[in-house]
């Protein structure tokens, strides 16, 4: 499903991204951790087109994506949700997930109907799976910290990805948030059959659902497999899971 | 409520009422709203940019300019009728919009704004130099009124002048091209046009080609006002090479922000509201930009969302209770 080969990203002579290699089967779920700069943003930046890579490439389907455009990257099956939460704050709860349908279903160059009346059973049915059912209203600016990622979670969805992109679902959450979103995410994934990519910081959620690790530590990928694979590696142990 | 208000035809009211100004209003107030009908279509083809996609325009007044200058030199010069003129000024104001904003768009934020800025000064100083044309520092003066001498054998308007003749085809037009702005904010286009003002990254990852669209609202935008300022060439009896200059510019943006670009009448208000009070201003003090300046202090730290802002805000106090603006 997605095939990352060799790819390197520096940064004013900075190296945050170094020969980076690994695979995602179809309907994998994996993860990509390390600890605070290992390059895992900038890993999946790269993946998404937000950042062009120095070398390398990065093949989704069988068709190479290396440096295309964000937009395009898109509609060719890899949604995305980022770190930092990025919904339309002043478009309602509704109108968001409905635009994500709009764009995705090429309605977006029409300029004569009337934008209400597309995908409502679509959205409502959408923002009903992810938690969302009575809050269409509502502007989506206003929404509590958890449910702004859940709708983000909406917008990546509304374009029908096969391969799901999230960088720390999770981040700034409470124990029992992360608990739910995790559950969230999971149902999703095998309702949909998505393939699913994560970067996480709560290591008991990662080994909880991953069927494979990826570890990054300074821009490297230093282990690569299973999650008993990854917690009996002693790389791992020594430059990530605080042993010596 | 504002399910029902939205469901209200507001452009048809406006237009409705409107039509009655010349019967009622002196040729002087007729004067007045000929104005600020052209301002209003000026003001909200600027607010397509600034409050639908979010995009900072300081150039607007180029393709005003354009505009005005197409259709000046199709009519005096080249004694082409008014109803080819016409659509030939947001042709030709498009075309330009078309071609600067493919430069613009590659730029963001404070960046698009100087170059929208620098293009519309590189128009002035083609209106202003380019004498054989454009009739240079002296203009285009005596840009003929369009053949609307039949109006008069109408019933009811025998007693009508060419200027307020003139309004109602001013009125006619700009409540057309409103009415379009309207179905274009509230189609999935526009839809689109929101997510990018909101958020251009995330734009982008829900398949939003932002360049592409931004480039379509700013050729729209400038086809609008393109159309205004064709309309204000002929309303002021000439084209000159003010119309171009770049504080113009800001004359919109206020009228818009003045108004509330988070409305689609903002910038209609906006322009009437500034018009008026520039017309009754002048006529006590010489000091219309310390007034200017001083009201819109006021509004932005008291009515940031400007006139009609502040009119929703009052609206739902009073139907939610207080608080819950």
């Amino acid at each position: 499903m997605l095939e990352v080969t060799a790819l390197r990203k520096t940064f004013a002579g900075f190296i945050a991204v170094s020969d980076v290699s690994f695979t995602v089967e179809t309907q994998q779920i994996a993860a990509v951790i390390g600890p605070n700069g290992a390059g895992k943003s900038t890993l999946f930046n790269l993946i998404t087109g937000h950042l062009p890579p120095d070398s390398g490439s990065v093949v989704l389907d069988g068709n190479d994506i290396t440096g295309v455009l964000p937009h395009k990257i898109c509609g060719l099956g890899l949604g995305r949700s980022f770190q930092r939460t990025n919904i339309f704050p002043r478009l309602s709860v509704f109108e968001n997930v409905q635009a994500a349908y709009l764009v995705h279903r090429g309605r977006g160059r029409d300029f004569w109907s009337r934008a209400e009346t597309f995908y409502r059973d679509e959205t409502a049915a959408l923002l009903a799976s992810i938690g969302l059912a009575g809050r269409e209203k509502t502007t989506a600016g206003t929404l509590s910290y958890g449910n702004q990622k859940q709708l983000e979670l909406g917008l990546a969805l509304a374009s029908d990805p096969a391969l799901l992109l999230l960088d720390e679902p999770t981040a700034g959450m409470s124990a029992t948030e992360t608990h739910d979103t995790i559950r969230l995410i999971e149902k999703i994934a095998s309702e949909r059959a998505l393939t699913l990519l994560f970067t996480e910081h709560d290591m008991e959620v990662v080994f909880q659902i991953s069927q494979k690790i990826a570890v990054l530590h300074q821009g490297r990928l230093i282990a690569d497999g299973t999650p008993q694979e990854v917690r009996a590696d002693p790389e791992v142990r020594r430059v990530y899971l605080g042993e010596h | 409520m504002r399910s029902l208000a939205s469901r209200i035809p507001w452009t048809l009211i406006v237009f409705l009422i409107a039509l009655w100004v010349p019967f009622f209003g002196s040729r002087y107030e007729t004067f007045i709203a000929t104005q600020i009908l052209i301002y209003a279509l000026f003001a909200m083809s600027l607010n397509l940019l600034l409050g639908v996609t979010g995009l900072v325009s300081f150039g607007h007044v180029a393709y005003f300019g354009i505009g005005s200058y197409v259709c000046g030199i199709l009519m005096k010069t080249l004694g082409v009728p008014f109803f080819i003129a016409f659509p030939a000024a947001g042709l030709g104001a498009g075309l330009f919009a078309l071609v600067f904003g493919y430069f613009c768009v590659r730029l963001t934020k404070i960046y698009f704004a100087m170059l929208t800025l620098a293009f519309s000064q590189i128009v002035w100083a083609i209106c202003f130099k380019w004498n054989d044309v454009t009739g240079g520092d002296q203009g285009l003066p005596d840009v003929p009124f369009p053949d609307i001498g039949w109006m008069s054998s109408l019933p009811g308007f025998g007693h009508f002048r060419i200027g307020e003749e003139f309004y109602f085809l001013v009125l006619i037009l700009v409540m057309l091209c409103v009415a379009v702005l309207h179905r274009l904010e509230r189609s999935p286009f526009g839809r689109v046009l929101t997510t990018i003002r909101e958020n251009p990254e995330r734009a982008a990852f829900i398949g939003v080609n932002v360049r592409a669209y931004e480039l379509a609202a700013f050729t729209a935008a400038g086809v609008f006002a393109g159309f205004s300022g064709a309309l204000f060439g002929i309303f002021n009896r000439g084209v000159f090479a003010d119309y171009v200059f770049w504080s113009k510019s800001a004359d919109v943006m206020i009228m818009t922000i003045l108004g509330g670009m988070n409305h689609f009448w903002g910038p209609a208000i906006g322009a009437a509201v500034l018009t008026i009070l520039n017309q009754q201003i002048t006529s006590y003090t010489e000091y219309w930009p310390f007034v200017l300046g001083t009201i819109l202090v006021l509004l932005l730290f008291v009515f940031p969302g400007g006139i009609m802002g502040a009119l929703d805000a009052g609206w739902s106090r009073l139907r939610y209770g207080r608080g819950d603006a």
